[in-house]
């Protein structure tokens, strides 16, 4: 199996972005990439692209096809892969395996999601396909009510506290503020999450990820190819991904995910690494319960503690460990299918040291960590300089 | 620059009746405080169960006659801008003309562009009788909006009708209208499909792509035609479908607030979507000075916005007194609906 490096980043600036369609999107973002990697796109042999739901968003399916002709690459094999918001996540781990495994030389893997062209019902409904339909959205459960029952059961079991809670969304958005590609460039405080509207008690709307529009992309080689063609190649030193039942209450936890804690321990072994080696790590925030889960169930924090670590700061950046860089989707926004890749383009530009304004000092090995749904899906990569 | 048109006469109608956030708040679960203060507003007009566009179109047009103290039948052009016209095919146009006495020898005809049909009339005044095609024109702004229940639309969609009377006489000119610019493109932010009992709207997209976009490229689009900047107005109207919008716009614009205050009334009238931007003028020529500037700019969804540099002359002060029923009268004559007798009044009750 070969070493596999990344050697190409670039991202859409995340937002609600009227002026432009589905495929303008993946241009902008497979563009930036394919000029941060110096190639000119002939050497790239094939593509995967994550996005979750083209088809209800915006009537688009056989996406994969539409996608790699408007980024100028056909004829090479265009492959759209679906996991929830975990799109992106399993999207890379696809185009890993493919130059791991030698079939590819060098392949471009992006994420694309096109949120605002329908109204807020109709993203709520398309969401909601990542859950199990019959058990749980046709009865009236969508996904911030889905993370309540999780929030409510982690507060009962653990005395985890709203404002712990709020301290996440605070946290990245003061993150975002120095993201010039994040949707929410503006810090805001714990009152402003406490006040605002109550979507799913005890989840407020500053709780939750936005609806956003956004693409990102990333380019791979071999590592031993990418270290003569690049300064600064980001080597992939895990790609795990891991299923659970689709359905809440199949599970036997309501306070943890499986899939992460089983996604996250595999890559750990492959790495040869433990959580402490972790410099920066995004995680998957689409609502403020969702990260204490993450950092607990990774292993940053034990179980239960992720509210209070997070409230005492020690997952700011110059902390212990710093989560979500990037503003997270809380304050970079999440367009589902390109989350996945967004965190990747993040860690890579911490460990190149190219994050202004928000570099954790001396960044040597990145987590990225995506869910599909609500904990169906868990992919999870780490990353290191090469 | 010539100008070849005016405004002769104005009047306003709103309907009694009003409802508060409060009670439509309480009805669906919602936070009224938050609603208030995210929409700008205290409460929204509602039609009796007997008016409609054409009934609240004859009395604005009333007092716009009475100001200007002509005889109906001189009126060659009566044009109605409305999204609420009781019939769909049927003008409302010929119901106001043949109310007001200005029948048979005349062009009527009604528009339809959102919130902005009204402004739309009025430039079509003013090209008829500055081409001398007609001595007067009626341009009229008449709605009884609908709203979905429980959509955001509900707090804010109002009723009102405001009335211009253009005329070509400039010794007869309350206003002076010095010029008009437009700037429109397809934008759908915001429509009804023929046999839709209720609207259906954008959310979020009804802000920057459609009204900033529009109010902002229409309003600096004058400015750039005629060579102003916004230190040459007294006054700024802008269409207003909630009372943030405005002042939003205003900020954007540079625009002191205290310019736009005053012809801001839907705060305590409800957005009364084609006269919204025309009762916000009906309101500042009741308080304008002579030689004090006036800036609108209507904005309509699909989209589009009218904006229009007008100037009070002498004949203003004294011809507003001409009328018993000011705009203030209507603001302030009020009865409060609860939301049982809302539901009534809108016809949104099925009793068969």
């Amino acid at each position: 199996m070969r070493k596999v490096a990344i050697v190409g980043v670039g991202m859409s600036k995340f937002g609600e972005d009227w002026g432009r369609g589905f495929r303008d999107l993946i241009i902008d973002a497979g563009r930036r990439a394919l000029e941060d990697s110096n190639l000119q796109g002939a050497e790239i042999d094939a593509m995967y692209c994550g996005t979750m739901a083209p088809g209800p968003l915006i009537g688009q399916e056989h996406a994969g096809a539409l996608l790699v002709d408007w980024m100028g690459l056909n004829p090479i094999p265009s492959t759209r892969v679906e996991a929830a918001c975990a799109s992106g996540g399993v999207a890379l781990r696809q185009g890993f395996l493919a130059i791991a495994s030698g079939f590819h030389d060098c392949v471009v893997v992006g994420g694309v999601e096109k949120m605002t062209d329908v109204p807020g019902p109709d993203v709520v409904s398309a969401l909601g396909g990542a859950g199990d339909q019959e058990w749980e959205l046709f009865p009236g459960a969508t996904f911030p009510a889905i993370y309540a029952l999780m929030a409510r059961r982690h507060m009962k079991d653990y005395g985890t506290t709203r404002e712990q809670m709020a301290s996440v969304s605070v946290k990245n958005h003061k993150n975002a503020a120095h993201n010039k590609y994040a949707q929410f460039q503006k810090e805001i405080t714990l009152e402003t999450v406490l006040n605002s509207k109550m979507v799913a008690s005890p989840l407020t709307v500053f709780d939750c990820s936005p609806v956003t529009d956004g693409a990102a992309a990333l380019v791979l080689m071999p590592l031993e190819k990418a270290k003569k063609h690049c300064e600064q190649p980001i080597e992939i030193l895990a790609s795990t991904q891991a299923s659970d039942t689709l359905a809440l209450h199949n599970r036997k936890s309501l306070t943890e995910l499986n899939a992460t804690k089983v996604a996250s321990k595999k890559a750990f072994e492959v790495a040869g690494i433990k959580p402490k080696d972790i410099d920066v790590a995004e995680v998957h925030d689409c609502f403020s319960i969702a990260e204490i889960l993450a950092i607990e169930d990774i292993g940053f924090f034990k179980k239960g503690e992720g509210g209070k670590a997070t409230e005492d700061g020690l997952t700011q950046i110059g902390s212990q460990i710093p989560i979500n860089t990037s503003g997270g989707l809380k304050g970079c926004g999440h367009p589902v299918g390109a989350t996945g890749i967004k965190q990747a383009v993040e860690i890579s530009w911490q460990l190149r040291g190219q994050a202004n304004g928000r570099q954790v000092k001396d960044a040597q090995i990145g987590l990225t960590h995506n869910v599909g749904g609500s904990g169906a899906t868990c992919v999870t990569h780490i990353l290191k300089k090469a | 620059m010539t100008i070849a048109s005016g405004i002769v006469g104005y009047g306003a109608y709103i309907p009694r009746f009003r409802i508060k956030p409060d009670d439509i708040a309480h009805v669906w679960g919602e936070e009224a405080a938050r609603i208030k203060s995210g929409l700008g507003l205290e409460e929204k007009s509602v039609p009796d169960l007997d008016e409609d566009a054409a009934t609240m179109s004859v009395e604005a047009s009333k007092n716009a006659i009475l100001m200007a103290g002509i005889e109906p039948e001189r009126i060659g052009g009566v044009f109605v801008g409305s999204e609420s016209h009781p019939y769909a095919v049927k003008p409302t146009a010929t119901i106001l003309a043949e109310a007001v006495g200005a029948t048979p020898e005349l062009m009527a005809a009604d528009l339809e562009f959102a919130c902005k049909a009204g402004t739309a009339a009025m430039q079509i005044g003013m090209g008829l009788v500055s081409s001398n095609m007609a001595e007067y024109v009626l341009a009229v702004g008449s709605d009884t909006s609908q709203g979905r229940p429980g959509d955001a639309l509900e707090y804010s969609a109002g009723a009102g009708a405001a009335a211009m009377l253009i005329g070509r006489q400039k010794d007869k000119f309350l206003v002076k209208l010095e010029g008009t610019y437009s700037f429109t493109t397809d934008t759908p932010d915001f429509w009804r499909r023929q046999h839709a009992d209720f609207p259906s709207h954008g959310g979020r997209f009804t802000g920057a792509p459609a009204y900033f976009r529009h109010v902002m490229g229409a309003t600096q689009g004058i400015f750039e035609k005629y060579g102003h900047t916004a230190a040459d107005f007294d006054y700024f109207v802008f269409h207003q479908p909630n009372g943030k919008f405005p002042l939003e716009a205003a900020k954007k614009l540079g625009i002191d607030p205290k310019k736009v205050l005053p012809g801001l009334m839907t705060p305590r009238i409800g957005n009364t979507y084609s006269a919204a931007s025309m009762i916000g003028l009906c309101a500042v020529l009741d308080a304008a000075k002579p030689g004090q500037k006036i800036l609108l700019t209507s904005f309509g969804s699909g989209a589009g916005s009218d904006s229009f540099i007008m100037e009070a002359t002498d004949l203003l002060p004294l011809a507003r007194k001409k009328i018993a029923h000011q705009l203030s009268w209507y603001v302030n004559r009020k009865t409060y609906l609860d939301y049982g007798l809302y539901v009534k009044h809108r016809r949104k009750l099925k009793s068969q």
